[in-house]
């Protein structure tokens, strides 16, 4: 085996043992240098994967040797690696980006142990998307929660530690709603490998225990990827973290419990639990919706950007909900994709955000006015990030709407009320975007300056940089949507 | 023969422009020459295809292909040709007067406007140059973006919430009619891609077609079919240079453009014609030239009356294309160009006032003929060919769209236009009567003479070219007499 064959394994190695030694650097730069290396050399780990798996697939990976389903796994497809370069990509544009509001957002004493933790974060969140086995999903789910808690709850803002306070309570009743499903299936099958689990679900199917695994799996990892209701944790948690953290989680956190989600009940489930699939889609299609209307039209209200944002990441998950909730290949297609783009705007967007409150130190909408006369760079770039949001052909976000509409349209006697809904909430999107577009424009600042006052150059330029990512993407979108093809794949493998 | 590859530089030179105008912002001299020389350079390159449209060449350049069967591609036919022929050569004389508007009002923000100006302009040319569905719609989004900032471009609350108005209706009856439309369509025909006699028959059938066409025309806010009209008088708080870009080089030429090379190019004409569901689309566009004309006879502000104006005569354009005989298309299509030149005249003429006197409303202007004599004379050339009289442009398309109401029979069309030419002349010629001999009105301020140079340069161009335009159309009727080819008279 060469160096090659290790990639997978590399992957959560690499952040994880990285991690205690960002914590015995004294020094709060070199902690934050040390960290952005290792997030970058994960990002380009990611894209090594990626290019694996375009090329013909990565081997699966036994860890020491053992072969599965004895061993411990690692696997990656399609969306192993799309979660992946997400993961690695939106911590590595947090870190980058984060430089300058994180020296003032962390003690410079306790800096080294801050960007420790989100080495850890990092690693637990690889750790899940390569995962072959359920139980170890677990064990990355818990070390990256853990690690998030401590990231959420690092900064200056008091307020910040009642709202981590809610997300733990909620995220350790979703993995303990997780861990008690995969307990019962071991119970029944004995087994924790997702293939072996796949082959032997059939032989206790219908089975009252597998029934209610698979309701606990649900419902805990829809806790965990804040789909509407059970969102509560999440707009608190976004707003109160520090800036730079904000820009990690939104982008990818609640992302790679879906993941999960569908890895459990496309992988696991679909084949062999009868009418799992409408039971599903009768769950997670009207809480969905609900969420893709009432969050955005929550998020028109808020006065704060940063909630504002966080609100309509909650209807941006209900998209992927709907979307993953079809139970079609094109649905599924739409899901991927919108993972992925969501990830590059809501990412974008926070960046921006965490930009302008290097400048005027508030992320009180009202404080913000002018901010884009006084920033115009940053604010260009906020406003293409935007549009993406909203889905404006030419942008990522149209990719991903165009291949969800096309989806809920194939639905049976709901096309149209479907097509209505994401309509009516695209147009929700753009009231609350030009709410804060407006006033960042032609409002009068608090205090009557309106002189220029732009953040420094090199972080202007990775703003630019991921702005420009999203019309890219919207142009050239082959790359994502060659890995949600190959997802889609492996998802409903057994069922094509 | 000219290379395809120019296609795209169509729609790179305003872009570019656009930069070049942002790095020289703080010479405003050289800014104004980058915004010209681009101009100039635009138009020449769009111009130097008319001889080889003509002659039938429809060259097409493919851009990139994002989703699987939906490509963003550039083409030229008739309609694209003369819609860029117009929008670019009117950009030239819309930034010489922005020269004098923008400097004789003393505005804030210019580069702000400049950069907007010919980024709605590259928005513009993409729209014409749209080979496909998706395409249009790309650049219809960025045209609707790009001139937000222009209507804005004041920027006190007032001129915020009616440039909410503009930016809301536009974007939400994009988003939520014409993107549903356009995925109808790919759903049902595999296909957006524009293609002489239509994508659409054996596809969809029925009440179908009326509904799919209902989204197409509402979804389409630029082109201001009543109900959807209400953004047109909200964007008068805009400059005058912005009026004119959004009346007669771009916005609401790109909305009933758009309606057209749908009509003709996705719905095909014999299609529709055949089609009973269809039949509506006639009396939405009579009830709005109508109605539009009697409201713009209750107007006491100049810019609000022109902008009343404009709703009635796009839908000229629209009737014209549903009449779907050919002369009637050609009619349509002519008074595209024709209502261009009427319209940019009689924008300037009020800009003229605006900046030379200060007056919006009509009663001001009585008596302003004798202080501004160009002025004045360029504005009763535009409003006589609004009414369609001879000599001017108004007369050509009118009667080109009147011969194809009678080809077809069809009296509906036939008294909307008789109609509105009635209406049309109540509004207009009481305000020439007023200007040219009554003594002007108590208490207002006379003193004043003609208006700043480039702005008189650029309304007598416009106002010439509305009578050159009744003399030396045809080249124009050449070329648009290809869309209707293949049809039976």
């Amino acid at each position: 085996m060469n160096l090659a064959d290790h990639l997978p394994a590399l992957q959560v190695a690499l952040p994880l043992l990285t991690a205690p030694l960002v914590i015995l650097l004294r020094n709060g730069f070199l902690a934050w240098l040390a960290a952005l290396v290792a997030s970058l050399a994960s990002f380009g780990l990611a894209i090594l994967l990626t290019q694996a798996v375009l090329a013909g697939g990565v081997p699966e990976y036994a860890v020491g040797g053992w072969q599965p389903p004895f061993g411990i796994s690692l696997n990656i497809d399609g969306l192993s690696a799309l979660m992946l370069l997400l993961v690695t990509g939106a911590s590595s544009l947090g870190l980058a980006g984060g430089r300058l509001s994180l020296r003032r957002d962390i003690d410079n004493r306790r800096a080294p142990m801050f960007y420790g933790a989100w080495l850890i974060a990092l690693a637990g969140l690889c750790g899940i998307a390569v995962a072959g086995d359920a139980f170890n999903v677990f064990v990355f789910m818990e070390i990256s929660s853990l690690a998030t808690y401590i990231l959420i709850a690092a900064g200056r803002d008091r307020r910040a530690l009642s709202a981590v306070f809610k997300y733990l309570i909620i995220g350790t009743i979703g993995a303990t709603f997780y861990l008690i499903g995969v307990g019962f299936i071991y119970m029944m099958t004995g087994t924790l490998n997702f293939e072996d689990m796949a082959l032997r679900l059939g032989e206790v199917i219908e089975t009252r225990p597998v029934i209610i695994a698979a309701g606990f799996i649900t419902i805990g990892l829809a806790l965990k990827a804040a789909i509407f209701p059970l969102h509560i944790w999440l707009p608190r948690a976004y707003t109160y973290a520090p800036n730079a953290v904000t820009v990690f989680i939104a982008a990818c956190s609640t992302k790679v419990s879906i993941y999960v989600l569908l890895r459990f009940n496309y992988g696991v489930f679909h084949g062999n639990l009868l009418g799992h699939s409408d039971l599903f889609s009768v769950f997670i299609v009207p809480l969905a919706l609900s969420g893709i209307l009432l969050a955005s039209a929550i998020a028109i209200y808020q006065g704060n950007i940063k909630k504002l944002l966080a609100f309509s990441s909650v209807a941006q998950i209900g998209y992927i909900a709907l979307a993953a909730g079809l139970a079609t290949q094109a649905g599924l297609m739409a899901a991927q994709l919108h993972m992925f783009n969501h990830a590059l705007a809501k990412g974008t967007l926070f960046l921006c955000v965490s930009a302008f409150v290097l400048t005027s130190r508030s992320t009180r909408i009202s404080n913000l006015a002018g901010i884009g006369r006084r920033m115009p760079w940053t604010m260009g770039a906020f406003v293409i990030a935007g549009l993406s949001l909203i889905g404006v052909p030419g942008t990522a976000g149209f990719v991903s709407k165009w291949y969800l509409v096309v989806a809920v349209m194939s639905v049976p006697g709901w096309g149209i009320p479907l097509v209505i809904a994401i309509v009516i909430s695209s147009l929700l999107a753009v009231v609350y975007l030009w709410k804060f577009v407006e006033t960042a424009y032609y409002g009068t600042p608090p205090d009557g300056d309106v002189s220029a006052m732009e953040v420094p150059l090199p972080l202007r330029a990775l703003i630019w940089f991921a702005a420009l990512a999203n019309i890219y993407f919207g142009l050239a979108p082959q790359l994502p949507i060659a890995l949600a093809e190959s997802g889609t794949g492996t998802l409903l493998g057994g069922l094509l | 023969m000219m290379a395809t590859s120019t296609l795209p530089i169509i729609l790179a030179l305003p872009l570019l422009g656009a930069i070049g105008i942002a790095f020289t912002g703080r010479w405003p001299n050289l800014r104004e020459a980058i915004s010209l020389l681009t101009a100039v350079t635009l138009a020449v390159l769009v111009f130097s295809w008319f001889p080889e449209v003509s002659d039938g060449a429809r060259p097409r350049f493919l851009l990139s292909e994002p989703l699987p069967g939906l490509v963003l591609a550039l083409s030229l036919e008739p309609l694209g040709m003369m819609f860029a022929c117009i929008a670019s050569f009117l950009w030239i004389i819309n930034t010489i007067y922005s020269i004098g508007y923008m400097r004789g009002n003393n505005e804030k923000h210019q580069t702000r406007f400049y950069i907007c100006f010919a980024l709605a302009i590259a928005a513009a040319m993409g729209i014409a140059l749209a080979d496909n569905l998706f395409t249009l719609f790309l650049f219809y989004e960025l045209l609707t973006l790009s001139t937000y900032p222009l209507v804005a471009h004041k920027g006190d609350a007032k001129t915020i919430a009616s440039a909410r108005v503009y930016l809301g209706v536009l974007l939400a009856t994009s988003i939520g009619l014409l993107l549903p439309a356009i995925i109808w369509t790919w759903v049902a025909t595999g296909t957006t891609t524009f293609t002489l006699g239509g994508i659409i028959e054996g596809k969809l059938a029925g009440p179908a077609v009326g509904l799919l066409l209902g989204l197409f025309v509402f979804g389409i806010g630029k082109a201001a079919v009543m109900p959807v009209h209400r953004w047109l008088p909200a964007a008068m708080v805009a400059p005058t240079p912005v009026s004119a870009l959004l009346h007669a080089v771009a916005v609401v030429k790109a909305g009933v453009f758009s309606i057209t090379k749908i009509i003709i190019y996705i719905f095909g004409v014999d299609f529709l014609f055949n089609e009973p569901s269809a039949q509506w689309l006639q009396f939405a566009a009579a009830f709005t030239i109508i109605t539009a004309s009697i409201i713009a006879l209750y107007q006491t502000n100049l810019k609000r009356m022109l902008a009343y104006s404009t709703i009635g005569q796009l839908s000229y354009v629209i009737m014209a294309t549903v009449i779907l005989k050919p002369l009637a298309e050609v009619g349509a299509a002519v008074h595209i160009a024709a209502h261009a030149f009427g319209k940019i005249t009689l924008f300037f003429a009020a800009g003229a006032i605006y900046t030379a006197a200060h007056k919006t409303e009509l009663w001001q202007l009585a008596g302003i003929g004798r202080r501004m004599p160009i002025t004045m004379a360029a504005f009763t050339i535009g409003a006589l060919s609004m009414i369609g009289v001879p000599p001017t442009a108004g007369f050509v398309s009118k009667w080109f769209i009147l011969a194809g109401a009678f080809q077809a029979e069809n009296y509906i069309a036939i008294f909307t236009i008789i109609g509105s030419t009635v209406l049309n002349a109540m509004y207009f010629l009481p305000i020439i009567y007023f200007a040219w001999l009554a003594p002007p009105a108590d208490g207002v301020d006379m003193n004043h003479g003609e208006a700043p140079k480039a702005i008189l340069l650029a309304l007598s161009v416009t106002a010439t070219l509305t009578i050159v335009f009744f003399f030396f159309n045809q080249p124009l009727l050449d070329l648009e007499s290809q869309l209707v080819e293949s049809l039976p008279l």
